[in-house]
């Protein structure tokens, strides 16, 4: 796929997803100015009216906020107290949300592909039927509940990690890592079992094809047939589906940066949409919106990367 | 895996490479035991051409299969022994098996579309085995490679090195599963229908690429294919299979000369003969390979045999040699040639002819 083709499909991506939340929160009741300075005087409900662009009709606010997002004003970030740039505050957030979906990304996989593939290899034996089960249960635990088990066992009873908070890795690196494991594993148990199973059925049809047999009569150790021969083949499912899950994880995981206080962007939407700042919300959605569709350019890109059929058929 | 001692009279270089005895390999299924091969005795010497020849379903991959001991060992059962220089190796696990695989034997498989791995450069498929079992070094493994491809006659095989398999025709690809199958010298080659999936130009090249790298390298070979023209020419030795057992076995011309078993006979009419007058049909055998599961007291094939007398469905008949020739084996009671078969034979042309005279008839006879 051209770039060309790819630009377009990011740019009516960010359009559509930010015409229709906006429309959504239009419909929630209230006046926003009520919500976000309720003890102002007239006066300054004035000047936040006509920042947000109030009085005019949703098309026309719309437009307003898609030729400031463009150029590179996001709006204003009000709170009770005070008003900041969206850009600002995304500066703090996002890279923030970045780590989250990073670092659980990395942990999830770093278990699902080896138990994936054993799994498989050992299909319908101790091992597998273990994992399976383990996964279901890992499925079945809402991301909360998980959550509040961990900071009580983990951060409480053990006092393993803490249980909530924030640092910079420039700040104190020991201190980022060991606030960040509680998160991150809450949010990768999930995805681990999603990922597990995905890998373990598609590696279970690549076993069975005639290129691992092979590879198995030419004397290769098992180690080497599942890592090196099945895996590769097996993983463009496994891909596919980590990419879809980047966007959930960049802007959806408002439960886990709540519980623990995390100000990442799924907090600032929460707070956006709890507010009704619409201008900040569109914004904050658009820049999720853009980061997915880039995440799966990538494993758009990976794809090649990893099965060679589709390179070629590319530069065909 | 240390052989602690040589086995008494087999010196490693004489007596039969390979030496299957009662050999069975039984599958677990929901319907009962699939009994896909049974009671099977073959040998092979070495460098010669062992050809098996039966339909699909008669047992002959799995044979080919069990000798390889690539069977999943959760779902087959193996019986019997599998002397390989002189070493029963039926009993080894996959670590003991990993030893000869590559190097002592090796196998080609029937599709070469799915028998290389998509995602590897073919050069790289050759040379993991090199590595492994020679020892070689990156560039010796490559300069080896590259050889290989040049001996299954691929064209520029330096450059060819670095395609991977979906660039390449199906002719090519069989030829790279050849070399990959060649890689580490094996003296056991096992070719399970190697050129099935191939057009019919490309068939007699890969069978002749077969034999001249089986000659250069004094390997032995077992050819297994559902077409006795294919094996015609090449083979020493030829095996007829069918419902898992052997029916006949004999050397090549003489089971060409002297064919005892019904079922080769019917095999050998469905080969077209460049001697026939032209638009001669050729005879499909009736109906299908037999079941497995439960097989029935007497012969697998009476069902379908034009021959077939009571005796046949009563009574399976056991692998006897022909009279003063202990090379030839064959398992029937009513022989292609006996005076019973003969009479049958004499009345089923006398019926074809009177339909043919009588016009309209359909020559096919069914």
């Amino acid at each position: 796929m051209g770039l060309l083709r790819r630009l377009l499909q990011l740019i009516v991506t960010v359009v559509a997803v930010t015409f229709f939340s906006a429309l959504l929160l239009q419909l929630l009741p209230g006046d926003p100015v009520e919500v976000l300075a309720p003890f102002s005087s007239e006066e300054q409900r004035d000047v936040i009216r006509e920042d947000l662009g109030l009085d005019d009709p949703f098309v026309v606010r719309y437009a307003g906020w898609l030729g400031g997002f463009v150029t590179g004003d996001m709006g204003n970030y009000y709170t009770v107290s005070s008003k900041r740039p969206v850009s600002d505050r995304v500066a703090d957030a996002l890279p923030i949300s970045l780590q989250l979906m990073i670092y659980s990304q990395l942990i999830s996989l770093a278990f699902a592909i080896p138990v994936g593939v054993y799994a498989a290899a050992r299909k319908g034996r101790i091992f597998d039927k273990f994992s399976n089960a383990t996964a279901f249960a890992m499925l079945a635990i809402p991301n909360f509940a998980l959550a509040l088990l961990l900071q009580y066992f983990l951060g409480v009873k053990w006092q393993l990690f803490p249980t909530s908070g924030y640092t910079k890795i420039t700040e104190d690196p020991s201190m980022h890592f060991q606030q960040m494991v509680l998160p991150c594993v809450t949010l990768a148990v999930g995805q681990f079992a999603v990922y597990m199973r995905l890998l373990r059925s598609d590696m279970i049809a690549t076993l069975q094809q005639d290129f691992i047999l092979l590879a198995k009569s030419k004397g290769m150790s098992s180690r080497r047939i599942l890592f090196r021969h099945a895996l590769r083949p097996s993983s463009l499912t496994l891909l596919t589906v980590a990419g879809l899950s980047v966007g959930t994880l960049i802007g959806g995981a408002l439960i886990v940066e709540v519980l623990f206080q995390i100000p990442g962007m799924g907090l600032m939407l929460a707070e956006a949409i709890a507010t009704r700042q619409m201008v900040a919300f569109q914004s904050l959605i658009a820049i999720v919106a853009i980061l997915y569709v880039l995440v799966n350019f990538g494993v758009d890109l990976l794809y090649s990367a990893l099965d060679p059929r589709i390179r070629h058929d590319r530069t065909r | 895996m240390t052989s602690e001692e040589t086995p008494v009279g087999t010196l490693p270089g004489t007596g039969a490479l390979l030496d299957v005895r009662d050999l069975s390999t039984k599958f677990d299924s929901p319907r009962g035991a699939v009994r896909a091969v049974s009671n099977v005795s073959l040998s092979l010497e070495r460098g010669q051409t062992l050809g098996i020849v039966g339909e699909s379903g008669s047992g002959k991959s799995v044979l080919s299969r069990t000798i390889m001991g690539l069977l999943p060992r959760s779902t087959a059962s193996v019986t019997g022994e599998i002397i390989f220089e002189g070493e029963d190796i039926s009993g080894f696990s996959d670590d003991q098996y990993r030893q000869f695989w590559g190097t002592e034997m090796a196998m080609i498989f029937q599709d070469p579309m799915t028998a290389l791995n998509p995602v590897m450069k073919i050069g790289k498929q050759i040379t993991e085995s090199l590595r492994r079992h020679m020892g070689m070094d990156r560039t010796t493994a490559h300069d080896t490679a590259v050889e290989l491809l040049r001996s299954v006659r691929i064209p520029e095989p330096a450059k060819r090195f670095d395609v991977y398999p979906h660039q390449l025709s199906g002719g090519m690809r069989q030829r790279v599963v050849i070399a990959v199958a060649l890689a580490c010298g094996p003296r056991l080659l096992l070719a399970d229908e190697p050129t099935t999936a191939l057009d019919v130009t490309i068939q007699a090249q890969i069978l002749d690429l077969l034999e001249d790298q089986q000659r250069e390298r004094y390997m032995a070979m077992i050819l297994v294919t559902h077409d006795l023209g294919v094996v015609a020419g090449r083979a020493h030795k030829i095996a007829v299979m069918y419902a898992g057992r052997i029916v006949e076995s004999a050397p090549t011309r003489k089971l060409f000369a002297d064919m005892k078993m019904p079922y080769t006979e019917a095999l050998m009419s469905a080969i077209p003969r460049l001697d026939a007058p032209p638009h001669t049909k050729l005879s499909a055998i009736r109906g299908r390979p037999p079941q497995l599961v439960n097989p029935g007291p007497g012969c697998a094939f009476a069902p379908r045999c034009p021959y077939a007398r009571d005796l046949c469905s009563e009574e399976r008949p056991v692998l006897r040699p022909v009279e003063d020739d202990p090379d030839h084996l064959f398992a029937c009671h009513y022989p292609v040639d006996s005076a019973e078969s003969i009479e049958i034979k004499d009345h089923l042309r006398a019926e074809q002819m009177v339909a043919e005279a009588a016009g309209g008839g359909d020559s096919d006879g069914w």
